[in-house]
């Protein structure tokens, strides 16, 4: 299991607790000094996507933070119940493109409308009207909807996260299903820090 | 830590002096901020992080929205940063070349192009 694992309300106050948490962790891991802002910035971006994942689809889950810790290096996993849209990495595609018909009304009303499916929606999808109805046809309104506690179209695509994980953590792998999805990355550590 | 804001003007430049962390928790009130100054004609603005303790891809984005309100109004939006694990997140998302980013509030104020 987990060396630490947090569960934390999908709220934007509570990024930060995670952040902290992660490093302290990290630290005690033996995760070189240099490296542990990388760490916060890294686990702060994924806690922030689930977060922004779990409120625009109305999922009343915690996000789950797990803290491993190896014999050679520290993993971080955060995990998201949100039902996947599509998105890219930079550097690989993973799924296909955005090319579902909209829904009549659809368009002008994509946050409603994945709020409301959201909320008859559970973990393991389905239901009716459900979010997920075969894997390349995500419900439309919440599939384009970029999760943004800063609710205004012009303040960063809602993936510049990713953007800035991929760009900072060397392992990182990015898993998704209809049930959720998983940020997973790691680092190198040093001697383990004794307590 | 949460964020501080403060504000002065120099000349036709407005700075806003920011401190503590932004991220996707208090990215909104610095978003409310610069909205608000935007709506008063401040259109000349720098911002100050030389305080800023932590930075994410929310306070990126709230930047580049107040960048594109300014331009909106032939403004500008300059950066004073020194700080290397903030500036890193400029480069690693390409903003470096989005923004002017400079030394100090002094040089910021006294940039023209």
């Amino acid at each position: 299991m987990a060396t630490v694992e947090l569960l934390f309300s999908a709220l934007p106050e509570h990024v930060r607790t995670a952040r902290l948490v992660a490093a302290a962790v990290a630290r005690r891991a033996g995760v070189d000094e240099a490296v542990l802002d990388e760490v916060r910035l890294a686990v702060g971006e994924a806690c922030t996507r689930a977060v922004g994942l779990h409120m625009s689809h109305g999922i009343g889950s915690p996000v789950r933070v797990s803290l491993i810790e190896d014999e050679k290096k520290f993993s971080i996993e955060v995990g998201d119940e949100a039902p996947h849209r599509r998105f890219t990495l930079p550097g690989g595609t993973l799924g296909a493109g955005a090319s579902a018909p909209p829904q009549a009304g659809a368009t002008s009303d994509a946050k409603a409308k994945a709020t409301a499916n959201g909320n008859g929606n559970g973990p393991a999808g389905g239901g009716g009207g459900g979010l997920v109805e075969a894997d390349g046809a995500l419900m439309p309104g919440a599939r384009d909807e970029i999760p943004e506690p800063v609710p205004e179209e012009d303040e960063g695509d809602g993936e510049m996260g990713l953007a800035v994980i991929s760009g900072l953590v060397d392992d990182v792998e990015v898993t998704t299903d209809e049930n959720g999805g998983v940020i997973r990355m790691s680092w190198p550590t040093t001697e383990p820090v004794l307590p | 830590m949460d964020l501080s804001l403060s504000t002065r003007t120099v000349g036709d430049r407005t700075i806003v002096e920011v401190g503590g962390e932004i991220d996707v928790y208090t990215a909104p009130k610095l978003r409310e901020q610069l909205v608000e100054l935007v709506n008063d004609g401040s259109y000349h603005l720098v911002v100050d992080m030389e305080g800023v303790d932590f930075l994410d891809s929310t306070g990126l984005g709230v930047l580049v929205g107040g960048l594109k309100r300014v331009r909106a109004h032939e403004g500008s939006l300059r950066l004073v940063c020194n700080q290397e694990r903030i500036l890193k997140i400029f480069r690693i998302t390409g903003l470096t070349k989005v923004f002017p980013i400079h030394s100090s509030v002094d040089e910021a104020v006294a940039a023209t192009d």
